[in-house]
């Protein structure tokens, strides 16, 4: 059975790319085949944060046009056996993407036996956002601890809930899970920042991990890895729990609490 | 939490605020979105709740009405006490 994950948020900037990245590769290092589709038609990333960029021969929208075989599009990853990425278009066209045409796409991956369907989602809630949602199975929420992030988190569960294909067609409900991401345990600490505990008393959904705020995340960026590759790093091995998480794994939170400091900082520092 | 922090003593945190600022808007607009008010049933079984720890009172005695006027959304709540010879 092939499942079908959205990462979604509301908000941009949250960390939705880098998140589908690193939840894909996850699961392909667990064996898994996984196809992780960009759904930001005329803004494409996923491709740079995979690091894929300079392979894009056909895209997502020319296979939802018939332009190019699936095949064809699907970039397959040469770091991680059975990962492959289908980029988004840089077409400014904003309706390439159709019901029917997303549908046909995924259905044929499914076919192809992938076991788990990534689908990285615009922000905002327009089309590409609504087309990215629509057939999921689980949904991964992202959201940063700051009000914008969290109140437009909350906009996208109630999307999630009520104008997803599972919704309409009265069907079991999207599962949805909860990501924090740039999480800084020293500030919850301080009470500069809402805590985690905080975030899930307002959006009362699960938790499915707690990203540090990290310098490894910009470092992964930059070289086209996901995160969660870069495993000596916080923010990587905090996806690598997520990962586990999402495959139904207990995994104790790590990086939620703040480093002791030591009598000389506590003395002088701030 | 600097030293100087701890004599000006406990000041409301940036992100109590933030919570708080949240848990409004937030109910607010899933009254909005998420078809109408559905949470009035429950608030008026909890008020009753809480009215019958201090007073015996029938299931009829709270009445919590909602009305839309001019933008401006008004809750109304009535609460009928039984008569004070029937308190005893």
């Amino acid at each position: 059975m092939t499942k079908i994950l959205v990462v979604t948020s509301g908000k941009g900037g949250v960390g939705k790319t880098t998140t589908s990245a690193s939840i894909a590769t996850g699961l392909a290092l667990r064996g898994n085949k996984v196809a992780v589709i960009d759904f930001d038609v005329g803004l494409r990333n996923l491709d740079l944060i995979m690091g894929v960029e300079r392979r894009v021969v056909y895209d997502f929208v020319n296979v939802v046009n018939g332009e190019a075989s699936l095949n064809q599009a699907l970039i397959k990853d040469k770091r991680v056996e059975g990962l492959y990425v289908l980029a988004a278009s840089q077409t400014k066209d904003k309706d390439a993407l159709t019901e029917e045409g997303v549908k046909k796409v995924l259905d044929d991956l499914k076919a192809d036996g992938f076991d788990y369907i990534v689908c990285d989602s615009p922000a905002g809630i327009e089309k590409g956002a609504q087309l990215a949602m629509y057939f999921a199975d689980e949904a991964i929420v992202v959201s940063n601890p700051e009000v914008s992030s969290v109140r437009d988190s909350d906009r996208m569960l109630g999307l999630l809930a009520s104008k997803s294909h599972r919704a309409i067609n009265n069907l079991p409900p999207i599962k949805q899970h909860l990501l924090v991401t740039r999480y800084s345990p020293t500030r919850a600490d301080a009470g500069e920042m809402m805590s985690v505990e905080d975030m899930l008393e307002i959006l009362a959904v699960p938790l499915l991990g707690v990203i540090p705020e990290s310098p490894a995340v910009l470092n992964a960026s930059n070289a086209g890895q996901p995160v969660i590759m870069d495993k000596e790093s916080d923010a990587g091995q905090a996806y690598e729990d997520a990962v586990a998480r999402l495959l139904g794994e207990e995994r104790p939170l790590r990086f939620i609490t703040a480093e002791k400091k030591g009598l000389f900082s506590r003395l002088f520092g701030k | 939490m600097s030293l100087l922090n701890f004599f000006r003593g406990k000041r409301e945190t940036s992100a109590k605020l933030a919570k708080e600022r949240l848990q409004i808007i937030i109910a607010h607009e899933r009254a909005q979105t998420r078809g109408g008010h559905d949470f009035l049933p429950m608030l008026e079984k909890e008020l009753l709740e809480v009215i019958r720890r201090y007073v015996a009172v029938s299931d009829e005695a709270v009445k919590v009405k909602l009305d839309r006027e001019d933008g401006v959304e008004v809750l109304e709540l009535n609460i009928i006490l039984p008569d004070s010879e029937a308190r005893d």
